[in-house]
């Protein structure tokens, strides 16, 4: 879907990078990337790097940084265009969970066509575009760092590598604790219950649909913040 | 950041997390913490922890620590972008800083 949209702004000056926060890595990602056949960077980020170094807890998000390497806008919701389960009907065979998760799924905040109409502003405008934010604005809204999500970002790392050794179960205890300890980072949830695979559910005794209602659903996608 | 001992060269601390030991401390970029070593082969994670504010996790049954990121502040603590190299689906590694003289949208996404 973001390929479109490089296609039409590489030629006014703008790279897009995409970034696959994919504990599995190639295996998980790179079909996804062959199917695109990207012009741009595509890169995989096993580790969640973005999460330490940007504050990203969720995707889709994007990230502004203009030609002298200054971030004008931080992480936010950065849909190219609306997604298809924003329409999806249920089946009227569907069990009342499957309706419920895609009535969920329907009313989360997506503001594609803002989003999209703001970066091409600021492409075409540059500093001057009203969505481009000051250095002291981006450190302001960039995400508080709290103890507990610092600690976190170690548990994710710990249960990764255990992971990747073969040390399953002793994984899912430290995934278990960076859930604990940041509830609202979903990449860190998403991607150990997709290691999981279908046992997810069992093994980490929860669901994307019961910790999004426990979180709210409009807190999923935040609102963007900027001008109209 | 991963560690397989809970003492560690001034080296590794380097590689691993950015920071290097100076006679003002640890130092990253232009920003400095205290921090004194009388053994450069011979670092404390602990300490280090300490000294940048930083949450040290140790797995007992596999021997592993872990460093995470400085706590207390934000996620970006200036606008200036970090570094990010990473690789793409065939291995090759890829710097954000290449782009400069490009604007840049940075987009993460997963398969999941």
């Amino acid at each position: 879907m973001w390929q479109e949209l490089r296609e039409e702004l590489h030629p006014r000056g703008l790279e897009l990078v995409t970034v696959a926060l994919d504990a599995a890595g190639v295996t998980a990602a790179a079909p996804w990337i062959a199917a695109a056949g990207p012009r741009h960077p595509s890169l995989i980020d096993r580790e969640h790097v973005l999460g330490s170094l940007f504050g990203i807890v969720n995707v889709p998000s994007g990230v502004w940084i203009d030609e002298g390497g200054t971030i004008v806008r931080g992480p936010e919701p950065a849909h190219p265009r609306r997604p298809a389960y924003k329409d999806r009907v249920a089946p009227a065979d569907a069990t009342a969970e499957q309706r419920e998760r895609i009535e969920t799924v329907r009313a989360l905040h997506v503001e594609a066509e803002r989003y999209v109409a703001a970066l091409r502003d600021w492409v075409a405008q540059g500093a001057a575009s009203r969505f481009a934010l000051s250095p002291r604005e981006v450190v302001r809204r960039s995400r508080p760092r709290p103890l507990a999500e610092a600690t976190a970002a170690a548990h994710f790392a710990l249960a990764q590598a255990l992971h990747d050794a073969g040390a399953r179960e002793d994984a899912v205890a430290h995934f278990r604790e960076a859930h604990r300890l940041h509830p609202t980072n979903w990449t860190y949830r998403r991607d150990a219950w997709s290691l999981a695979g279908p046992e997810h559910e069992r093994l980490y005794e929860t669901s994307w649909l019961a910790e999004v209602k426990r979180e709210g659903v409009e807190n999923y996608y935040p609102a963007l913040e900027m001008p109209e | 950041m991963l560690f397989r001992r809970a003492t560690v060269s001034a080296d590794e601390i380097e590689r691993a997390t950015g920071w290097h030991l100076a006679a003002e401390g640890l130092c990253r970029d232009d920003h400095c913490v205290p921090f004194a070593a009388r053994d450069m082969d011979a670092i404390a994670l602990a300490d280090v922890a300490t000294a940048l504010g930083a949450p040290l996790v140790k797995d007992d049954r596999h021997g592993l620590w872990a460093l995470g990121p400085e706590a207390g502040g934000h996620a970006l603590a200036s606008a200036i972008a970090p570094e990010l190299d990473l690789p793409d689906a065939r291995g090759r590694r890829f710097r954000l800083s290449s782009l400069r003289g490009r604007k840049v949208v940075l987009v993460a996404w997963a398969s999941w």
